[in-house]
């Protein structure tokens, strides 16, 4: 695990969806679950995959992979639900496998303006780098956000 | 110091507070020379001031200040109740509500100082003070015991430190009585401390008391017998004193001296040694008047309810709820004992028994969870003078059933829909004065608010005895709007074309409320009603008023439900909205106008494909005939299709969460006994 701690390093929970490595602010992170049934909700987005009850709260989770138009793949031991908090809402996301913890310092982030043309790209709020490897920070304000609209379009 | 801690509960106590200002001015308006009510808003006054400024508030604490004088002047006769100056105690409420919602919003009071106000208020007390020579004096005290014996008691020596001294010699210089009065109470006396008070009350509306003997907080604690002596400052002549003193009840004798320079300075000499006990008297008596206050407010406010986000509690409920989950214990120790090779009768009976403490626990927590609808109703009164003024009409609201409980759910949501409703009333319902005596009616309009609990259901009734709906043009605007065609129209029952006035495109403004006037808003009462589960009907008859009801279901946190599969799906569907259960064959569905309905004992049923609106994804079906739940919304029926039913059940009721709180159909998500999630239908928005 990298150990740069200084006052500007935050910690991002690594994890992966097909090859790519993804992270995620861990201050939004509440628990890590495994892959559990949930009721699929009628009238959402396609990438909403239903409700799940963790210990007695019903929790929204979405797909991650359809979300960001990925193939779907079998869930397999190694799948897991993030369970986050942000802004009052509390949601999941189901990922192919959470890694790590990593240490992550503001030099060491770069701006994705650089490289556009990603129908993702609204979700991504960085690139972090450490030694070789290459991490996509998410923008979890955009992933909701988004979701909101996208689940009004289909209501109506 | 940190005052975070302390500001949720000042802001609880601070909401409670302005309540009661705001019913006893209600009632000061109705009554202006009611003492009690003056006496009860001095001490809300009084209180909020010291709270504010405990808490650092201090625009607010001298807003209050101000306010406390003008009543003060109130309380002691000097000005009169006049609906101006009620109405500027209303604005004072309003602007400490606006300071409360400052702090709550942001921690802070804000920065208006409400300057004319303040200067209202200065202005109010100016004018008393130059009436004040025409003013007499007011008993604040009621007479019922009668006068036992007589006895005569000597005037008792009081002494003068050297403060004192300088006051009164400063008194007699500006031409003031200085006067030494000694109070003997009867021997009958009870409250001896609380009969004093009175006496510096009526003694203080004239001047100031600079002296006291016994100390003022001996006589607090009524360490004195029956006399005590008192050193008075006042512009008024002895024989107010005398007048004012002797017509408080259980007062004996007065005996009043007017004290010269001489003799002050005679006991000065005699004094300095007392000098000690120069720690001002007058402001410990002020104190003490104080902490009576704030005491007797204290019991006054015990009854009623917060209006924070908490819920206050009654210890009752909570032994309860505590004894319930010490049962749990001893069940849960009782199930851990079983090992398995005990006969099923006795796992039976540990089954039962939990069963029992769950229901009884689930009951327990419901009660905590409710709430007096009196703390919606509460402000209300206020809300129909303002109305009742602006329209230049006299209402009287009637409010019964205030103590009726409602789940904390319910009560924060249903405020708006009544207000909307009460406006209506007071607005639309309730005639003009001029019109209503033409009528025959009483000038004063009436709107009756009801609360009452009927089975599972809570129905609040706002009723106005005005000029009722006028369903012909209610009918012709429907007819106008293309809401119904003019041949169906006359076919419609008077219910029906009501209901029109529940339609979105009713509410916009002109419409028909510059006609018959009813329909502001009736859209938004019915959807907030209905999203809390409930229902809203009309009675109304022309020209004697209308009156409309909310039925609400007691709680939302836990209902029975019916649980159904469609599909390989579960969802639940409320109990109280189902009718009945049937099955019917493919061959009864009929085609009506493109909608699939079938005849139940001769009523047209429209269908509802669940499967086909839920987008269930497809499973293979091989039973012919289909089962049918009947559910009704409000009157009507549908028949919703589901493959099968699993059964009734009760189930607690959770949100969807905020990510997904916009899902139509959808009411809810519950957990069932299997840990898996089942949907919640939302009847009103799937029937036809």
């Amino acid at each position: 695990m990298e150990q740069r701690a200084n006052s500007e390093s935050k910690q991002y929970v690594v994890f992966k969806l097909g090859k790519e490595d993804y992270g995620l602010d861990i201050q939004k992170v509440t628990t890590i679950e495994r892959m559990m049934p949930a009721a699929r909700v009628p009238k959402t987005p396609e990438y909403i995959k239903g409700v799940i009850n963790l210990r007695g709260e019903i929790i929204p989770v979405m797909d991650l992979r359809k979300k960001f138009g990925l193939p779907p793949v079998e869930e397999t031991d190694e799948t897991r639900i993030i369970i986050l908090k942000f802004d009052d809402i509390t949601f999941g996301i189901i990922v192919d496998e959470v890694d790590e913890v990593l240490n992550l310092t503001e030099e060491s982030i770069e701006n994705v303006s650089s490289f556009a043309n990603d129908l993702s790209m609204d979700y991504i709020y960085g690139v972090g780098k450490v030694d070789d490897r290459i991490v996509t920070l998410l923008n979890l304000e955009k992933l909701t956000d988004i979701g909101e609209e996208d689940e009004q379009g289909d209501f109506e | 110091m940190d005052m975070s801690q302390y500001l949720e509960i000042f802001i609880d106590e601070t909401k409670e507070h302005l309540q009661s200002l705001n019913q006893s001015l209600l009632q000061l308006e109705q009554n202006p020379e009611d003492t009690s009510v003056l006496n009860e808003i001095f001490r809300v006054a009084h209180t909020l001031k010291g709270m504010s400024g405990t808490m650092g508030f201090t625009k607010m604490a001298k807003l209050t200040h101000d306010m406390e004088n003008v009543l003060q002047a109130l309380r002691n006769n000097q000005i009169k109740a006049t609906s101006k100056l009620v109405d500027l105690l209303f604005k004072c409420l309003d602007a400490l509500e606006n300071y409360t919602d400052n702090i709550v919003n942001s921690g802070s009071e804000g920065s208006n100082e409400y300057n004319e106000i303040i200067k209202e208020l200065n202005d109010t007390i100016q004018m008393k003070s130059s009436e004040e020579t025409a003013s007499s004096g007011k008993k604040t005290a009621d007479s019922s015991e009668p006068l036992k014996e007589q006895n005569q008691h000597p005037t008792s020596g009081i002494k003068l430190n050297q403060y004192e001294q300088n006051v009164a010699n400063k008194a007699i210089e500006m031409n003031m009585n200085v006067f030494k009065i000694t109070v003997v109470l009867n021997k009958g006396c009870v409250l001896k401390s609380a009969r004093a008070f009175i006496i510096f009350q009526t003694l203080e509306k004239y001047g100031e008391i600079i002296k006291s003997e016994p100390k003022v907080e001996d006589i607090e604690d009524e360490k004195f017998d029956f006399e005590f002596t008192v050193v008075c400052v006042s512009k008024e002549s002895a024989e107010v004193f005398q007048r004012d003193i002797n017509g408080i009840a259980e007062v004996d004798e007065v005996i009043i001296v007017p004290v010269e320079t001489a003799e002050i300075k005679n006991s000065a000499a005699q004094n300095e040694s007392d000098s000690n006990e120069a720690d001002t008297q007058t402001e410990g008596e002020e104190a003490q008047a104080q902490e009576e206050k704030s005491e007797s407010n204290t019991v006054s406010q015990a009854h009623k309810t917060k209006t924070g986000k908490t819920v206050r509690v009654d210890i009752d409920r909570l032994d309860v709820l505590m004894n319930l989950v010490s049962e749990l214990i001893i069940i849960k120790t009782r199930l851990a004992g079983l090992n398995g090779s005990e006969n099923t009768q006795t796992y039976n009976e540990t089954i039962e028994y939990l069963e029992r403490i769950t229901t009884s626990l689930n009951d327990a927590v419901m009660k905590v969870r409710m709430v007096p609808v009196e703390m919606v109703f509460n402000r209300f009164p206020r809300m129909i003078r303002d109305t009742a003024r602006e329209l230049g009409k006299e209402i009287q609201l009637n409010m019964s059933g205030v103590e009726t409980e409602l789940d904390r759910t319910v009560i924060d949501e249903i405020g708006d829909p009544l207000i909307h409703l009460l406006r209506n009333s007071a607005d639309h319902g309730i005639e003009s004065k001029e019109k209503r005596l033409e009528m025959g009616k009483s000038a004063v309009g009436h709107i009756n608010l009801r609360a009452y609990q009927d089975g599972d259901n809570v129905v609040i009734e706002v009723e106005d005895d005005g000029q009722g709906i006028n369903v012909e043009k209610v009918k012709n605007k429907a007819i106008e709007r293309g809401l119904v065609k003019k041949e169906i129209a006359n076919t419609l029952s008077q219910k029906d074309i009501i209901d029109f006035l529940f339609k979105p495109s009713f509410s916009t403004s002109d419409s028909i409320t510059n006609i018959s006037g009813r329909g502001v808003g009736l859209d938004v009462v019915k959807t907030k009603i209905e999203q809390l589960g409930g229902v809203v009907e009309v009675e109304t008859e022309a020209g004697k008023g209308s009156k409309f009801i909310i039925r609400l279901p007691l709680t939302l946190a836990i209902i029975q439900a019916l649980l159904v599969m469609v599909g390989n799906e579960k969802y639940a569907i409320p109990l109280s909205s189902t009718k009945e259960i049937i099955k019917i064959t493919p061959e009864q569905i009929k085609m009506v106008q493109k909608q699939e309905v079938f005849l139940l004992r001769n009523t047209v049923v429209p269908i509802v494909r669940l499967d086909k609106i839920l987008e269930v994804p497809e499973v293979e079906r091989t039973k012919k005939d289909m089962t049918v739940v009947i559910v009704k919304k409000g009157e009507k029926l549908s028949g919703f299709l589901v493959d099968s039913l699993i059964g009734q059940q009760e189930i607690v009721i959770k949100s969807l969460g905020k990510l997904l709180s916009g899902v139509k159909w959808i009411a809810g998500a519950t957990i069932l006994g299997d840990g898996n999630v089942a949907l919640i239908l939302d009847v009103n928005l799937l029937a036809v």
